[in-house]
């Protein structure tokens, strides 16, 4: 368990934050650029002195103003990625990956072997860190971090430099690095795609203040959101096992609560996890079993809430069975089928439109606890 | 050095002898002021700025009166040294090294100054999160990325010491051998009736060593911003 509280103030700046990890386990600290993500990750290494506050990891604890307690960030042993990678100039990428693996203690748990082989560094290992493109450039500064051996890895916008096919290029890296090192991580992002690919939880932050926190599936309904990443791209998060292949459409088939999922992925193993995004904007909401429609997905359930979205539309959220969707309807809709809470409905999504909405699913022992 | 007469060799090897132990003398001083003026800031920082740049604009020989009055053979800390280390400052070649250490000194401060404030503090936190603690960084990274100052401060340093006058003549006086450098052997020479040639020759080869010094420091410069990968 990573618990963080940090308080600071710095001219009109004030920082209240509070947050909770799981380990292990990625959260993303998510919100506005200039909302205080950076400064809270730089509370947490220990590069910013806070006024008041307790950062502890598991049983170790690294800064209690109460204690008078401060570990430096040298002895935190906390991986920090820059957004601008910091590669140090005057030192090959090899020397750069082994400038903390060398002042690491002698237990490690990863090798420069498995670093190299999991970031694809061998190319690189030769080369003056000028000679790196900008994707190349994070991806030796994500082994360096790592090969100083860190009980905790800090991402803050390691992408956001990076335009849209060098992210493409460097999210795989760190989506098994997630899968296959089991340490915790807290990514900094102001871009929601990427906590889609990677968090297992999030934090909301709003200037200065964490507003909401929880488990992937469980922010991805909070009403704070919306006013982050825009109505249009509101919508349900789920993780789902997947069932197999559909033979006549070459959809996978998935299981998201008690329903049945088609979706267009790349080929998954049976019982592999899969996560998929489903818009509230792709959502149709039927109030009876729906017959005679070319729509493949049709998910039961209950609708939980019916919420006002804007003037003329509203949120309704539906359990399917342990996990909860949410589909945008126009509030003309809403009275004309009665919606209300404990109403059985049916949710229908037509399989195109998950079209590049699923992923790989972080690894079950990481996900989110339930239904809080 | 065949074309060289004996006094001109000897003033010669001095000065190169007098500016090396001048630069050794001044070297790590200057890096350590050089950092604390740019990275701490604390009551007196502005004193100890101008301070260090006192030579610059105080007239040399009062940069030498005040070096005999504390280093002289009854100064506080002349007696000290001779007293506890042996070492005697007064009339000899170190202590001409001492005081072009002190005229050389803001010079060298200077340029390690502008080259300390281009490096990029975040990659000393960068360091830092690795596991570097304050002396192993400033090993590690600092330093090497502040080189290309330190080899300019160190080699103004250097021509300036071949050149320093006033506070060399002041403090250790001239005496040939010791403390007869290039300058000083130069205004002997003009002191000297018909000794018009020796210093023609003398400005001459002050010409070809300051000439050689530029040029040295240019292709070093070159050579570090490749290392450092610019």
């Amino acid at each position: 368990m990573l618990s963080v509280t940090v308080k600071k103030r710095r001219g009109s700046f004030s920082l209240d934050a509070h947050f909770e990890l799981p380990t292990p386990g990625v959260v993303a600290l998510f919100g506005r650029s200039g909302c205080g993500k950076s400064t809270l990750v730089n509370a947490i290494a220990g590069l910013l002195d806070a006024d008041s506050g307790r950062v502890a990891l598991d049983d170790i604890v690294l800064l209690d103003t109460e204690q008078r307690l401060y570990v430096p960030p040298e002895h935190r042993r906390i991986g920090y990625v820059f957004q601008d990678a910091r590669l140090f100039p005057h030192m090959s990428v090899a020397a750069n990956l082994k400038y903390g693996e060398r002042r690491a203690p002698s237990q490690r748990f990863v090798s420069l072997d498995t670093v190299a082989a999991l970031l694809d560094l061998g190319p690189l290992m030769g080369r003056r860190t000028h000679q790196l493109s900008g994707g190349e450039r994070q991806r030796v500064a994500i082994g360096r971090a790592l090969l100083s051996q860190p009980r905790l890895l800090l991402l803050d916008e390691p992408l956001a430099a990076l335009d849209a096919a060098r992210r493409d290029e460097v999210l795989p890296y760190l989506e098994s690095l997630r899968d296959q090192l089991a340490i915790p991580m807290v990514y900094v992002s102001h871009d929601f795609d990427e906590v889609l690919r990677l968090a297992t939880h999030v934090v909301l932050m709003e200037s200065g203040k964490t507003i909401a926190q929880g488990g992937v599936g469980e922010m991805s309904l909070n009403r704070g959101l919306r006013s982050i990443i825009g109505a249009d791209a509101v919508g349900a998060i789920v993780d789902g096992t997947v069932l197999g292949m559909d033979p006549a459409s070459g959809l996978m088939r998935v299981k998201l609560g008690h329903g049945e999922l088609k979706v267009e992925a790349a080929n998954f193993a049976v019982g592999a996890k899969l996560r998929v995004q489903l818009l509230a904007r792709d959502l149709i909401v039927a109030t009876q079993a729906p017959q005679h429609l070319s729509v493949r997905n049709i998910l039961t359930g209950v609708i939980t809430t019916v919420a006002s979205d804007d003037t003329d539309s509203d949120l309704v959220a539906i359990d399917i069975g342990g996990t909860a969707i949410m589909a945008r309807v126009t509030k003309a809709a809403t009275r004309a089928l009665a919606l209300q809470p404990g109403l059985p409905a049916w949710a229908l999504v037509k399989a195109v439109s998950l079209r590049g909405h699923s992923f790989a699913a972080p690894p079950a022992t990481s996900i989110a606890r339930r239904g809080a | 050095m065949m074309w060289l007469s004996p006094s001109e060799g000897e003033a010669l090897h001095l000065s190169l002898s007098v500016a090396a132990r001048s630069v050794a003398l001044s070297l790590p001083a200057a890096i350590l002021l050089a950092w604390v003026l740019t990275r701490r800031r604390f009551v007196g920082h502005t004193l100890l700025d101008a301070f260090v740049h006192l030579p610059l604009v105080l007239p040399p020989v009062v940069v030498g009166y005040l070096l005999l009055v504390l280093f002289g053979a009854r100064g506080p800390i002349g007696s000290w040294l001779e007293r506890a280390l042996g070492v005697e400052l007064i009339f000899t070649r170190n202590g001409a090294a001492l005081a072009t250490a002190v005229m050389s000194f803001p010079l060298m401060v200077r340029a390690m100054r502008l080259s300390l404030e281009n490096v990029d503090r975040g990659l000393e936190e960068a360091a830092r999160t690795l596991g570097a603690g304050a002396i192993d960084r400033f090993a590690t990274i600092t330093l090497p990325l502040m080189l290309p100052g330190v080899l300019a401060g160190a080699i103004t340093a250097f021509s300036a010491a071949l050149g320093e006058f006033g506070a060399v003549i002041t403090f250790v006086s001239n005496i040939p051998g010791e403390t007869r450098t290039l300058p000083l052997a130069l205004y002997t020479a003009l002191q000297t009736p018909g000794g018009d040639t020796a210093a023609a020759r003398l400005a001459f080869i002050s010409f070809v060593l300051g000439l050689s010094g530029l040029l040295l420091s240019e292709w070093f410069a070159r050579r570090v911003r490749r290392m450092l990968g610019r």
